[in-house]
């Protein structure tokens, strides 16, 4: 009887249920930045789906975000203006309200019953915020969420905002894509997503997904 | 009527027709308060009043679910062809310069007031 190691299961597991995305892989969507160029200041933070239940952990989501915001804001030069001071204002802001919707989307959409964490990096290079955040997500959701990214990167993102609140009032959604589509249109965001297979240690259920958002200042 | 949490604070005064949303709301849509907020702004358009002002000059963050919230009452009031719907904002918060000129393109009738 044949023995097949983990990696061969979970490699047999995928090919069986997705062949044509597994191929696929890695694939990018938007402008992905493979190689980052040397950012000066940058902070890491893990995040474990059960160190918390679900409820205080969109609560941290909140303050995680805001600590983020002023850390960067640390990275910035001293204010001389009230110029300055507005300037930074924005920049807290749009750095707690960006980092805010990506840890809670990641939280939304991640397999949590595979224990995995979420991460989110940020990095600042004088010019330039860049955030990433990664986290697994089933197989089964991976068609779904690059179709909606494909929307969102060829549809005119104005339009497709109104659409899609018109849409949820008549659905009763919550307005699925908002948050990313108010990045893109009020802080001028641009957004990206590379998916690959999970770690060798991980349930041939999942895939991969770093979220890229790219901030000019 | 009123939904009152440690972060923030949503109040209706018939009085004035005015609801005041104030703190940092980043809501989560599986939450009781998210349906009692959506509730307290259902019961505002069906008291009809002739105008209902959306005072937010005190509320420092608002995530994408409350973003569609304010949005959506604001489509549903827009049907109410008679009310009148007045937001105030604040210039010295960011992200209100940037997302409350959205609301307007809902309704381009609702005055919206950045002081």
């Amino acid at each position: 009887m044949a023995i097949l190691s983990s990696a061969q299961q979970r490699n047999t597991t995928l090919t069986t249920l997705k062949p044509e995305l597994v191929a696929s892989l890695p694939q990018t969507f938007g402008d992905y930045l493979e190689e980052l160029p040397p950012y000066h200041e940058q902070l890491t933070l893990d995040f474990s789906p059960s160190s918390a239940p679900p409820r205080k952990r969109w609560r941290n989501n909140g303050r995680s975000a805001d600590f983020l915001a002023d850390f960067l804001v640390t990275c910035l030069p001293e204010i001389e203006t009230e110029k300055d001071r507005r300037w930074q204002a924005e920049i807290k802001d749009a750095v707690s309200y960006i980092a805010n919707e990506l840890l809670e989307n990641a939280m939304k959409y991640s397999d949590q019953s595979q224990g995995t964490c979420t991460r989110i990096h940020l990095y600042f290079d004088g010019s330039c915020i860049l955030f990433l955040t990664q986290n697994n997500v089933h197989l089964e959701e991976v068609e779904t969420f690059q179709s909606h990214i494909h929307e969102l990167l060829t549809a005119d993102p104005q339009e497709l905002y109104i659409t899609r609140l018109e849409e949820s009032v008549e659905s009763e959604n919550n307005g699925s894509g908002l948050g990313l589509l108010t990045m893109i249109n009020d802080y001028e965001a641009k957004l990206s997503w590379k998916f690959e297979q999970a770690g060798e240690n991980l349930s041939s259920t999942e895939i991969a997904v770093t979220t890229m958002v790219q901030l000019e200042i | 009527m009123k939904v009152v949490q440690e972060n923030y604070q949503i109040v209706y005064q018939p009085e004035d027709s005015t609801i005041h949303c104030k703190g940092s709301l980043r809501l989560n849509g599986q939450e009781e308060d998210y349906k009692r907020i959506n509730n307290l702004l259902e019961q505002v358009i069906e008291s009809e009043p002739p105008s209902v002002t959306l005072n937010l000059q005190e509320l420092n963050f608002l995530n994408s679910l409350g973003i569609n919230m304010l949005s959506k009452f604001v489509i549903k009031i827009r049907k109410k062809k008679f009310i009148k719907v007045i937001v105030q904002g604040a210039k010295d918060t960011p992200w209100q310069e940037k997302s409350l000129k959205n609301l307007q393109r809902l309704m381009p009738s609702l005055s919206l007031q950045l002081d």
